[in-house]
């Protein structure tokens, strides 16, 4: 038993349904109570879907448990083939059938549906989501699929987008768009927006693109295996990664044709002085572990920022992410509890989060700006414009992404500067972003003996000025001396200032303390 | 006045269309999304599955995230083999939140489709934990499992609960029982005060140790309209219950205000100067949004349990036309005055097979359609006007000062498909 408060991923059964509601004339009949229609919602309110997900639930009550829940089952796979006529359907059980025991998969394959039965094993009280989308997917293209001529063209299979996934409609296009530069034509998309019978052409591809690990590597690893498809390693994520793939994809192929790169932008943004303000930002990166190793590349390589810590919250992808926080030489998270990746954010101290609804959340209740990059999604990561994260496009996109949330260089320097102005000062956060500007009182700014500011003592600063362990104490000149510096390197002061006075053993940290630490850490 | 006019033939007794099938509703978990923020020292501690938290988080649309008084302690594998150990997990997860949340004065163990599948005794573990934790904190147990309640039946089960834990009395008192948000429930209050009701009380209390004590003397109504087990505890605890149709718009305020004044033999003249100008401002404000109601149809799926009162209401005082009013159940008993006042026509519905009620909503094409949130936005699609009916239980709705907000809600959605219908893709359907 673990008591959790947020999660970051649904039930594996969850995963299913994205992989179901993702694809087109499959139905997904899942033994389960009432409630868990709730799941439903995640696709027609958060996707703004325009149909229901195609899943039928038994809706099966306390009454039924005594008596006969199988023919529930069967009725809902009866009635669903006659309403919906899917070209094939899916069977399974939520966590609370699980444990009726009434095996979904054996009873609708003596049922003579006259289609494709593809029974689901999700072990609900051990696995999640993306464990379910993985498996689901790689059960249907297992029951579905079989060798095939390939193409006269080269052709590809796009593997990995599903339904509720974080841009993975754009992401399609992008590499669509990128794959056609190359010469290269999309056989099949999958899950997405594929057909049962589609699927059945998987195999007539030249290779596979596996965008998702999450959600597509058990199919991708299979088709491998069964059908001769090798499949891409390299997620195009950033400017480095699309290069890889690019390279990957050249070498799989034996063709050279490179695509059109003029709209890429990422590198003059970056490389333009107005970027040098983003030098050494400290970045903590946590999501899935696909988009957090492509971030940390992007941060560390594209963006010019310090990563400081990263981790993931799917298992499925923890020793990659290690070994990636090792070779950076910074911490490593993998949890799936949103309480240990707040405190991270507390003792890291960054200047940006690079993160989940969830870490924009924390970075909300700390004062930290942050920039999503992954799933769990929110209704605001289904934007109406084309927002891809992959390819070309996908870097500009991230470019502005993370730039938004921080305060603007040259507005920065402002800061620095004028930092006592009553009008001008950084408790008002950026300037961009909307919000009523607090008006300091003018004649509370009166300078007090010590010769610094008395005004705004009790400011709001998420990030706690003193240990409250004892170890170190900050004499008050030094901790007044410390709320002057800009919140948006505060933390970074604060931190550095302890590590410089534990490691000269110092337990006051003065303001000559301070200022020595900054020019130990000085660039 | 209209509402108050009871029709020759009311829906009380009209047949009921009973079905079985898919319910497209949540489970009585949810109720804990506004409970918790009612009951300020409460923890809700489902004991449940990952399905649980999530449905919680999705519910709740990852938005509120200041630090919830909720939580699931999920059910592993290991959990699933042997009972023994699942209560020392259960003890050990307590021990942690209550050191943690020293603040906590209830705790409730929420039971879930799985702990009652696997038969978790959390009464027995309720009763355990309380002998440890009393006085400061009293664990009290109720089931939000899906197998067992719909939605909004989450807070009955815990006010049941409640209500058997609440202490004796011999007093005369008043218990309003229900669920209000702190606004309304003000308003409420001012309202009794002002018809001279001595010892009011409201269950849920914001604080543990302010739940109101019952016994012989004590007469008590809902708010709600789905508190079925509560009002059955609260009668087995020899409380007299007070019988009215529910607080909406002008005319069930009025009523239910009524039904409390007769109780307690408010004169009529006291009743008239209380209500005078409240009911005057409410008629007013209907007045305002139910320009874009009248003459229209509406349909309700079963979601809320609110659907009957919300009927009364939209057709007494905001001249709409119900086709049909499906709800998830039907206790007559709690919403037999709001049937009686619903002229005979609707189809009254009873569960839910919700593609053969689909079938029927796309046939009749109501003007607005009242339902949950899986079904919204595809109904939008099909060029049918929605009603979140969520937004019916996270709104405050009840009562005088509320009347022209509720109307509003139903109105919304309407001048919204006018304001933006050059856009829509059949535009002589939307012109309608």
């Amino acid at each position: 038993m673990k008591l959790s408060v947020w999660t970051y991923e649904g039930p594996p059964h969850v995963g299913a349904m994205r992989v179901a509601t993702g694809m087109e004339g499959l139905h997904y009949v899942l033994h389960a109570p009432q409630g868990d229609t709730y799941a439903d919602l995640l696709f027609t309110m958060i996707e703004r879907r325009d149909h229901r997900p195609p899943v039928s639930y038994t809706t099966f009550q306390a009454r039924d448990l005594g008596a006969d829940t199988a023919h529930l089952f069967k009725d809902a796979c009866k009635v669903a083939v006659d309403r919906f006529q899917p070209e094939a359907i899916i069977v399974g059980a939520s966590c609370t059938a699980e444990l009726i025991q009434d095996d979904p998969g054996g009873l609708a394959e003596t049922m003579d549906l006259g289609i494709p039965v593809i029974p689901l094993e999700l072990p609900s009280y051990s696995r999640k989501e993306n464990f379910g989308a993985d498996e689901t997917f790689f059960q249907i293209v297992r029951h579905l699929c079989g060798p095939l001529e390939r193409t006269e063209q080269i052709t590809c299979n796009l593997i990995g987008p599903t339904g509720l996934g974080f841009r993975h409609r754009d992401d399609v296009e992008e590499l669509t768009r990128l794959l056609w530069e190359m010469g290269i034509e999309v056989n099949v998309v999958a899950p997405m927006g594929a057909t049962p019978t589609d699927l059945t052409w998987l195999g007539a591809a030249h290779f596979n693109v596996l965008m998702y690990p999450e959600t597509g590597e058990a199919a991708c690893r299979w088709m491998e295996r069964e059908l001769g498809l090798p499949f891409t390693k390299t997620v195009p994520i950033g400017v480095g990664a699309t290069h890889d793939f690019i390279a990957e994809v050249q070498a799989i192929t034996g063709l050279d044709a490179t695509p059109d790169e003029s709209r890429l932008r990422l590198p003059w943004w970056s490389r333009s002085v107005d970027s040098n303000y983003l030098t050494g930002k400290r970045v903590f990166i946590f999501g899935d572990g696909t988009h957090v190793m492509a971030s940390a590349r992007i941060a560390h390589e594209e963006m010019g920022f310090e990563v400081v810590g990263m981790g993931c919250y799917n298992r499925e992808l923890a020793r990659e992410v290690r070994a990636l926080a090792e070779e950076m030489d910074v911490p490593c998270f993998i949890t799936e509890d949103y309480l240990v990746v707040e405190q991270a954010c507390m003792d890291l101290a960054p200047e940006m989060i690079l993160g989940t609804q969830m870490e924009r959340h924390i970075g909300k209740r700390l004062g930290i700006p942050c920039a999503v990059i992954s799933a769990p999604v929110h209704v605001q990561d289904f934007p109406a414009r084309f927002s891809p994260q992959m390819g070309f496009e996908g870097a500009n996109v991230i470019f502005d992404t993370w730039v938004h949330p921080l305060v603007m260089g040259l507005e920065e320097h402002l800061l620095h500067m004028f930092r006592e102005d009553f009008e001008f000062h950084d408790d008002n956060g950026a300037s961009h972003h909307g919000g009523k500007i607090d008006l300091r009182e003018v004649n509370a700014a009166a300078p007090d003996a010590s010769g610094g500011s008395t005004m705004h003592e009790e400011a709001a600063v998420s990030l706690p000025e003193v240990q409250a362990d004892g170890s170190i104490v900050w004499l008050p000149a030094a901790e007044k001396e410390l709320k002057k510096i800009p919140f948006f390197v505060r933390g970074k002061a604060k931190r550095n200032t302890e590590a410089f006075a534990a490691e000269k053993g110092v337990t006051e940290i003065s303001v000559e303390t301070l200022y020595e630490a900054k020019a130990h850490y000085a660039r | 006045m209209k509402g108050h006019t009871t029709p020759a033939a009311g829906c009380r007794d009209v047949p009921v269309l009973k079905e079985r099938g898919q319910r497209e509703v949540f489970c009585g978990l949810t109720g804990i999304i506004w409970l918790h923020r009612k009951m300020q020292d409460a923890f809700f501690l489902v004991v449940g599955s990952r399905t649980c938290a999530h449905l919680l988080q999705s519910a709740a649309g990852v938005m509120i995230f200041a630090e919830p008084r909720f939580g699931t302690a999920i059910l592993e594998e290991q959990d699933l083999a042997g009972m023994a150990d699942a209560h020392d997990e259960l003890d050990r997860e307590v021990e942690r939140l209550l050191s943690r949340r020293p603040d906590i004065r209830q705790l409730f163990l929420v039971g879930s489709c799985p702990s009652e599948v696997i038969k978790l005794d959390l009464a027995r573990a309720a009763e355990r934990l309380s002998s440890v934790y009393a006085p400061n904190v009293q664990v009290v147990n109720f089931s939000g499992s899906g197998i067992e309640t719909t939605f909004t039946q989450g807070e009955d089960a815990c006010l049941a609960a409640l209500s058997r834990e609440l202490p004796e009395t011999d007093a005369s008192n008043l218990v309003v029982v229900g669920a209000l948000p702190d606004v309304v429930e003000d308003q409420m209050r001012g309202l009794l005060e002002g018809l001279g009701i001595p010892y009011v009380s409201v269950l849920p209390a914001q604080r543990a140790g302010e739940h109101p004590a019952v016994g012989p003397n004590t007469r008590f109504i809902l708010t709600q309209p789905f508190l079925g087990e509560t009002h059955a505890a609260l009668v087995g605890r020899g409380a007299q219950h007070i019988s009215a149709p529910f607080p909406f718009g002008e005319a069930g305020t009025t009523a239910w205000l009524q039904a409390v004044a007769d109780a307690y033999g408010v004169r009529p003249d006291r009743f008239d100067s209380v209500t005078e100008a409240p009911r005057a401002r409410a008629r007013k404000a209907i007045a305002a949004a139910a320009r874009d109601l009248t003459g229209r149809s509406i349909f309700f799926f079963p979601d809320s349990q609110l659907e009957i009162p919300l009927a009364r209401f939209l057709t007494n005082e905001c001249g709409m036309t119900p086709l049909e009013i499906g709800q998830p159940y039907i206790t007559k008993e709690i919403v037999g005055p709001d049937l009686d006042l619903i002229p005979e026509g609707p189809v009254l519905s009873e569960g839910q097979d919700v593609d053969l009620q689909l079938d029927r909503a796309r046939k009749l094409r109501p003007d607005v359609t009242v339902c949950g949130l899986g079904l919204a936005n595809p109904l939008e699609a099909e060029g049918l006007t929605t009603k979140w009916a969520i937004e019916l239980v996270f709104t405050p709705v009840h009562f005088y000062e509320q009347a022209g907000d509720l109307a509003a809600l139903f109105a919304r959605p309407i001048r919204r498909k006018n304001l933006i219908r050059a856009m829509h893709p059949n535009r002589m359907e939307a012109a309608e």
